[in-house]
């Protein structure tokens, strides 16, 4: 039955995250955005929470638990309104592991999935590339079928985490049909480049990976077309989710601040110039969540959700940054300084439309 | 546990719904657009379909405690009404607002309406008229009297903007009868025609949902039955009594949110047959930035379209679970007007030559959502609603 009301379980999470990131993101977000990194025991904390090993069965060392698109979607928003580069790095080896249990065959679950589950080691997803008119749908990098292998040739970018990553899932076109192969770091050809500079995210180290006619034994191939198709609703709706995230930090910034804030002797929310602008932050923040809970509903109802997650981030890409710019424009001056989180905000925000891929659901 | 898949039972009621609005509504969609206050004599089949004016049984306090409280999600009457709404609004929303019996008035006399005065008034067509020259938005402010003369009471004053003013059996009218109380002073009558002194001055001429008769009305000393006021007569110190009238637009707005989506949805799958009919397939997959322009904007006008749904079915939803939906309800219209004015704007401009000629209906779309940004409170005083809300201040704090 339609119901717009968390369950006890997603309130009891969502209460958990926002207490965590109240209690240590929120405060020091601003020291991780100058020094371009999140403490160890941050990351951590998330971790212990035990969320990338739910869905990995026992048998493999998780906790055997069915995946929920929605859940997701509720820790990735909760995550992204502390900071956003925090929500994709520890979120991160989820970006490996979903793909890895929906279309992995036995012996890629049995290879991979321990070493993810106990924690001992890292795995991203490397879809991004850098030219222009870059389209998921059609990546440039490509694989060529040979006797036993795959020839991988191309550079992917904005690959979260690869300095530390172990596994890395690689989206690549194979004879004309879009595919996602696992590549292990050490496997000949491939290397990871320098950490890369950004508008945002500044948390989250991201890198340039290169594939130098890199060579990968057959059974590395996780899944063609379909698979990478559906891996990339689930990752337009984890970037939807990101979305709401870091809009809603700062329309929740933007109002507190406006009723703190007094010009002409009195608090520039009572006027209707700034308040307005604040009750269409508010409605655009709930719209995209909206959307973003539709397109993870239609994925948890076992339906497929390409038209709804496709939507749900276009929405968002736009959306996140009419927010974020809001966010700005109402601190005025103060907006712009990097003090105020806003600024922060609207440099993430951009990242929606930009880029794919950062976080799955 | 948030679940946002449309349930089966709606799919079932909007593709029956549909079928009605293809069938009876589309084909004298442009006749009745032309033909400007003429009555749609084909709507008599929808006679006392209960669409805006359902009827409020009133439950025993004993029924109504079991009826609420277990906890879970109900099939609630707020959803599947917004959801037939949006499809006959997508067959047209002039004309929805033409169907008999189903006027604002009704919702009103079924809301409050005691069981002899339903018994006189239950079967009436009944129009609402709250709007006056000097009072719109600020409808606190209303100037038409009510004095109260022996057994009648006698009204003066002036209404506009009433929605079916010509077609009506009765009018809802709502009058103060006690200036010095202000808001608290405000109660509403039933006026039916023909009442001497009760007069319909003359029909507007307007943008869009033109099969709506929109007039003006005068009570020059038009006397009514003590029986005709709706509530109690009593005049309460403080706001209370108004506030409980300004809440039934929580149940409302999102239904004028729900018409806006069905005329945006009428241009958005117009503007989906035209791309493909022209061969290019929607296949939800590339790149926005690297498809041809009237599909991006044709994605974005659907995007918008799911935000306008999603926000209206939860302000409706969270009624139907009888949850406090101020703010939603707001949030709804405000998003949904807006939208579905841009949206039918956007669909003509793509449609260059054909989203200019009257030979085709997205010129109407465009004339007929207007109005959604603007009645049942315009999107201006919906957004002050929001921010109120979301920044907890009075009304004197944010003005």
């Amino acid at each position: 039955m339609i119901s717009f009301m968390p369950s006890e379980e997603q309130s009891v999470m969502k209460e958990t995250l926002a207490k965590l990131i109240q209690n240590t993101i929120r405060d020091n977000a601003h020291d991780m955005d100058e020094k371009h990194a999140i403490p160890q025991e941050f990351i951590a904390k998330f971790r212990e929470l035990g969320i990338a090993q739910s869905p990995i069965p026992e048998e493999f060392g998780g906790f055997g638990l069915p995946a929920s698109p929605v859940m997701s979607a509720i820790i990735l928003e909760e995550l992204a309104a502390g900071d956003m580069g925090y929500a994709v790095a520890s979120t991160l080896p989820s970006l490996f592991i979903h793909p890895l249990l929906e279309f992995g065959n036995e012996t890629q679950k049995a290879n991979y999935l321990p070493p993810l589950a106990s924690g001992e080691c890292e795995a991203t997803l490397a879809i991004n590339e850098m030219h222009f008119k870059f389209d998921a749908a059609c990546p440039k990098t490509h694989a060529e079928k040979k006797p036993g292998k795959y020839i991988i040739s191309g550079e992917k970018c904005y690959v979260p985490m690869a300095d530390s990553a172990k596994y890395f899932l690689v989206a690549a076109q194979c004879d004309g049909e879009n595919c996602l192969f696992i590549v292990e770091k050490d496997m000949p050809g491939f290397a990871i480049g320098e950490c890369e500079k950004n508008l945002g995210l500044n948390t989250l180290p991201t890198f340039k990976v290169h594939f130098d006619a890199c060579e990968i034994p057959e059974g590395q191939r996780l899944c063609g077309a379909e698979g990478y198709d559906r891996t990339l609703q689930k990752t337009r709706i984890a970037m939807a989710a990101l979305g709401t995230g870091v809009s809603r930090a700062s329309f929740e910034y933007a109002r507190n601040y406006a009723k703190d804030r007094v010009q002409f002797g009195e608090p520039i929310a009572s006027r209707q110039a700034v308040a307005f602008m604040i009750a269409e932050m508010a409605y655009e923040v709930d719209a995209m969540r909206l959307m973003t809970w539709k397109a993870a509903s239609a994925l948890e109802n076992g339906r497929d959700a390409k038209r709804e997650s496709y939507l749900a981030k276009l929405y968002a890409g736009d959306m996140t940054m009419k927010i974020t710019d809001y966010g700005v424009q109402i601190l005025g001056g103060h907006g712009y300084i990097r003090e105020h989180p806003v600024e922060r905000y609207y440099r993430n925000g951009r990242s929606i439309a930009c880029l794919e891929g950062l976080a799955i659901v | 546990m948030i679940n946002l898949e449309t349930p089966e039972y709606i799919k079932n009621l909007t593709s029956g719904i549909n079928n009605l609005a293809k069938s009876v509504l589309r084909p004298i969609s442009r006749k009745y657009d032309e033909e400007e206050h003429a009555y749609p004599k084909e709507l008599d089949m929808f006679r006392g379909m209960q669409i805006l004016g359902r009827p409020k049984k009133k439950k025993k306090d004993d029924e109504a405690k079991q009826d609420s409280g277990n906890g879970k999600p109900k099939k609630g009457i707020n959803l599947s009404t917004v959801a037939v709404i949006e499809e006959m609004c997508w067959g047209d929303a002039g004309l929805l607002l033409s169907i008999p019996n189903a006027g604002l008035g009704n919702a009103a006399i079924a809301a409050v309406a005691t069981d002899e005065q339903m018994e006189r008034f239950g079967k009436m067509w009944a129009a609402m008229a709250i709007t006056e020259p000097g009072a719109g938005s600020d409808s606190g402010s209303i100037t038409t009297t009510a004095v109260l003369d022996g057994d009648e009471w006698v009204l003066n004053g002036e209404k506009i903007f009433v929605t079916c003013a010509e077609r009506s059996d009765c009018v809802v009218v709502w009058a103060t009868v006690d200036k010095k109380a202000g808001k608290a002073g405000i109660k509403s009558f039933v006026v039916e025609k023909g009442r001497p002194g009760f007069k319909l001055e003359h029909l507007e001429h307007k943008l869009g949902i033109r099969a709506s008769d929109t007039g003006t009305f005068v009570l020059d000393n038009c006397r009514i039955p003590r029986d005709n006021i709706l509530g109690s007569p009593e005049v309460k110190t403080g706001t209370e009594g108004f506030k409980g009238v300004m809440k039934t637009f929580d149940n409302t707005r999102p239904l004028v949110a729900s018409m806006a989506t069905g005329i945006a949805r009428a241009a958005v799958d117009y503007m989906r047959d035209k791309i493909e009919e022209s061969g290019t397939k929607l296949d939800y997959s590339k790149n926005p930035n690297n498809i041809s322009s009237i599909e991006k904007e044709f994605y974005l006008m659907e995007a918008h379209l799911e935000a306008m749904r999603l926000l209206t079915w939860r302000a409706a939803w969270m009624a139907d679970n009888e949850q406090f939906n101020n703010t939603e309800a707001s949030m709804s219209k405000a998003k949904a007007g807006r939208y579905a004015t841009l949206i039918t704007q956007k669909a003509c401009e793509l449609l260059g030559p054909l989203g200019f000629t009257r030979e085709e209906l997205p010129e109407k779309w465009m004339r007929d959502s207007k109005i959604m940004d603007i009645f049942e409170g315009t999107g201006q005083i919906q957004h002050l609603i929001v921010a109120r809300n979301v920044l907890e201040m009075s009304s004197k704090e944010l003005k």
